[in-house]
């Protein structure tokens, strides 16, 4: 079979990681080729290798059968390779013609001026290919993430690229825009450029994949039909043993006292009245598409936001929250999902962010920090939650992101927060850490604590979640037991769009 | 009154995507606050409105005008510099060195300015490119090396250019005057004018424009997409440098000497014209006829509260005012959007 691509017994260390050892890999011309494995299995280094960003420590790369060394990303490009990063790599105050074709630009005037119109032609020559309509004048930043998407395939497109990796490409995409881009990968196939498709998501590559290679700690494991390989096979190749009881995590008996109750919450088209009651001892789950408004209540309800109206009861009492030190002195916390900007402060080591939202506590005199207290209690989160750190003067950037997620929820214990907001707790952990994070929020609903969780995941949400609300375009739009709702069922609440009056 | 209520009249809602970029309605908006200073100062002082007046304003904005274009390349990539000052300083003493001690011809004294300028401006773009230094930083420590080595190579007194008797065609003298008598502007006006006509076209037109954009609005995309970021930022801090090259001979000219003590705090008029001029300190955003607009707000406002006898002090106190309000009001723009 002739191969677009192959990767043979290649190995890539970084200090102190093996990152991939002895990978190899192939790619035929119209395949998609699914690329699966937990985080930190090797398949962004792999790809960053064959787009020239990364420079591999042994082993051969063959681009249509002739062995390269790929340097740059530019040379990755004139060798027809195009990657989409999984962060979007555009520069928004440009627009798509100017992102599409930066680097190697039109120019006229003896290569003095750019040549604009040739660019927006070209531009326009692309979308047109791939029969999207996006204005090539339009700024990137004034579009939709899933427009942005497009714009970068159309810019690996205009290199004529014959391999295309696409690194999660539909994490941020609605179902509509799902499958446009699968159309597109489509059109692609039949014209015989390849597809290397890295994904978490099994029904993915069910659709779309025609074969699946499995890495595991930084080794291709195994490559199978996509087609005809069972899921489980694909999940325990990933995680290298049989995953143990997926049952529900909710605990079992009825939830105590109302502790949180809003009314008619409303934040411009973002939230639009809101109303639900939490109790003790309760997980609630908030399902719903991107963008369908969950992280928005979380924020507006923890005073991240300014709201339009509502009301917000905690234990009964009305308050008044107009900013997040308000909502934590009423017990509230929100666990964001972007840890490392709103959640920890990464150059500061475990103690020191597991007392920081408390450190008033810890005043000797009302001025010096009593470090021997501050101490104790960073050890006594750590041995309860169970972060795996060397010690807790480790900085917490060195931590992995399960145990990232611990330390901002020993934070707020320790601020004697009984209300949690976890949006999406387990996004970027990989399948071990989940069961963990999975575990802990069982025990902190035991306890007693209060608990919303926010997550993409169908899956997630109904083991987690005594009642699930879902909504959607910042409605919600109905409320399902956790036990017994059905994937489906939260689909079609998810998707329920407002009848449109006038 | 009228005039000053008009351009600060409520602003319509925003339900809809908005007409204009925000970036021209910034300009739009320091144009405004422009007009209404000039209105407000000539209802204010008879004295304001003469020819004389005006022209030293032109006059007086020639200098940081100029300045204040080189940084905003520097600054819509995302940048920094604050050695412009100095090395406006620099460049001076540089071409005092040339025309009065080595007494060469005028136009090698211009070329040596400009040279100095963008080799030095080289210098700070390959520590922040190639040594990382964060551009602050190394912009600073720039600013105080060309002080210092302004004083050395100075000797710590001025150097005058009496040996080169042309040396005031280069800002003093009208060129325009010669031609049209009523409309004699001083040639650095009209020098500050080519200098931000040429910007404008670079930064709009060229591949250097697009990448000091492209750099600003996210570096890292531009360096995956085949960008060689370190060199462009070279190339942008060197012409950054030359443009300063030309404020140092606009400077020199009007003062007839290059003074090694002066500039310091001209970094910062530059960066506060710029920033007037709707051009985001985060990079990514930016015009150069917005930084001219700034610089004429700032030194209209300067002259105008002198006319008027406002105590030096106060007229500091009053930039700094505009200079928030303008930023906050951007900002406010930028929340509603």
């Amino acid at each position: 079979m002739t191969t677009l691509v192959e990767v043979r017994n290649v190995g890539k260390s970084f200090p102190g990681v093996r990152a991939l050892h002895q990978v190899s890999f192939g790619l035929a011309p119209g395949e998609v080729h699914a690329l699966m494995g937990e985080n930190g299995a090797g398949k962004s280094t792999l790809m960053k290798i064959l787009a020239g960003i990364y420079q591999r420590d042994s082993g051969d790369v063959l681009v249509n059968g002739a062995s390269v060394d790929i340097a740059s990303p530019r040379q990755a490009q004139a060798l027809g390779i195009g990657i989409i990063h999984q962060e979007l790599n555009l520069m928004n105050h440009l627009t798509a013609a100017q992102n599409i074709f930066i680097g190697r630009e039109p120019r006229r005037g003896f290569g003095l001026f750019l040549d604009e119109g040739k660019l927006n032609a070209d531009a326009d020559a692309v979308f047109k290919q791939m029969k999207v309509d996006i204005a090539p004048t339009a700024t990137v930043g004034d579009l939709t993430v899933a427009r942005q998407q497009l714009v970068e395939i159309a810019k690996a497109l205009s290199f004529h690229s014959k391999v295309l990796i696409m690194d999660e490409p539909t994490a941020a995409l609605n179902d509509a825009e799902v499958a446009q881009l699968f159309s597109i990968i489509a059109d692609l196939k039949a014209q015989g450029v390849g597809v290397v498709y890295i994904t978490h998501k099994m029904d993915e590559v069910k659709r779309i994949a025609d074969r699946v290679t499995i890495m595991r700690d930084g080794e291709t494991v195994a490559t199978l039909d996509a087609k005809s390989t069972p899921i489980e096979t694909i999940i325990s190749l990933m995680v290298g043993r049989d995953l143990a009881d997926v049952g529900r995590v909710a605990p079992a008996g009825a939830p105590g006292d109302e502790v949180l109750r809003v009314t008619g919450l409303n934040r411009g088209k973002a939230v639009r009245d809101v109303s639900f009651a939490l109790r003790k001892g309760e997980i609630l789950g908030f399902a719903g598409l991107m963008g369908a408004g969950r992280t928005e209540v979380a924020r507006a309800i923890f005073g991240a936001d300014k709201i339009d109206s509502g009301e917000i009861q905690v234990h009964g009492a009305p308050v008044r929250i107009d900013t997040p030190a308000d909502a934590v002195r009423h017990g509230l916390a929100y666990l964001s999902e972007d840890r490392k900007r709103f959640g920890l402060v990464t150059p500061m080591n475990v103690e020191e962010n597991v007392t920081m939202a408390s450190w008033s506590r810890f005043l000797a005199g009302g001025f010096f920090m009593r470090a021997s207290a501050l101490a104790e209690v960073a050890d006594g989160y750590v041995e309860q939650l169970r972060v795996k750190t060397p010690s807790i003067r480790q900085e917490t950037r060195l931590l992995s992101g399960g145990n990232q997620q611990k330390v901002v929820i020993a934070k707020w214990l320790a601020r004697d927060c009984d209300i949690l907001f976890f949006d999406e707790p387990t996004r970027g952990i990989d399948v071990g850490a989940k069961a963990e994070i999975y575990k802990l929020l069982r025990a902190l609903a035991e306890q007693g604590r209060a608990i919303v969780v926010i997550s993409s995941e169908l899956p997630e949400v109904m083991r987690l979640s005594h009642r699930i609300l879902v909504m959607c375009e910042g409605r919600i739009t109905g409320e399902l037991p956790g036990d017994g709702a059905t994937q489906e069922a939260i689909m079609r609440l998810a998707t329920q769009r407002e009848a449109r009056a006038a | 009154m009228d005039a000053l209520a008009t351009p600060t009249a409520a602003p319509a809602p925003q339900e809809r995507p908005a007409l204009m970029s925000s970036g021209t309605k910034q300009k739009l908006l320091a144009f405004a606050g422009l007009v209404a200073i000039l209105v407000f100062f000539s209802l204010a002082s008879p004295n304001f409105l003469q020819k004389d007046n005006i022209f030293g304003i032109l006059q007086s904005t020639s200098v940081n005008g100029v300045l204040a274009v080189g940084c905003t390349f520097v600054i819509i990539s995302a940048g920094i510099d604050l050695s412009v000052g100095t090395l406006m300083t620099f460049t001076a003493v540089m071409c005092g060195v040339v025309l009065t001690n080595w007494g060469m011809p005028l136009i090698l004294g211009v070329v040596a300015a400009i040279f100095f300028g963008a080799f030095t401006g080289m210098v700070s773009g390959l520590v922040i490119a190639k040594m990382k230094v964060p551009p602050f930083i190394a912009t600073l420590g720039m600013m105080l090396l060309l002080k210092g080595l302004a004083l050395v190579i100075a000797n710590d007194k001025p150097i005058y250019f009496n040996d080169t008797p042309n040396f005031s065609m280069i800002s003093i003298d009208s060129l325009l005057g010669a031609i049209v008598p009523w409309l004699d502007i001083p040639n650095g006006v009209l020098i500050l004018f080519i200098v931000a006509i040429l910007a404008a076209i670079v930064l709009n037109k060229t591949l250097l424009g697009r990448y000091v954009f492209a750099l600003g609005s996210n570096e890292e995309a531009a360096r995956l997409s085949g960008v060689n970021v370190d060199f462009w930022k070279v190339v942008i801090y060197s012409l950054n440098g030359a443009i300063c090259g030309v404020a140092g001979l606009l400077i020199a000219s009007r003062l007839n000497s290059a003074q090694p003590a002066l500039g310091q705090g001209y970094e910062l008029d530059a960066i506060a014209a710029v920033v007037i001029g709707g051009t985001s300190l985060s990079g990514g955003r930016g015009t150069v006829l917005g930084t001219i607009i700034g610089s004429f707000i700032i030194s209209t406002l300067t002259n105008g509260l002198r006319i008027m006898s406002v105590a030096q002090e106060w007229q500091l106190v009053v930039t700094g005012l505009i200079i928030i309000i303008a930023v906050y009001g951007d900002i406010l723009r930028k929340a509603k959007a």
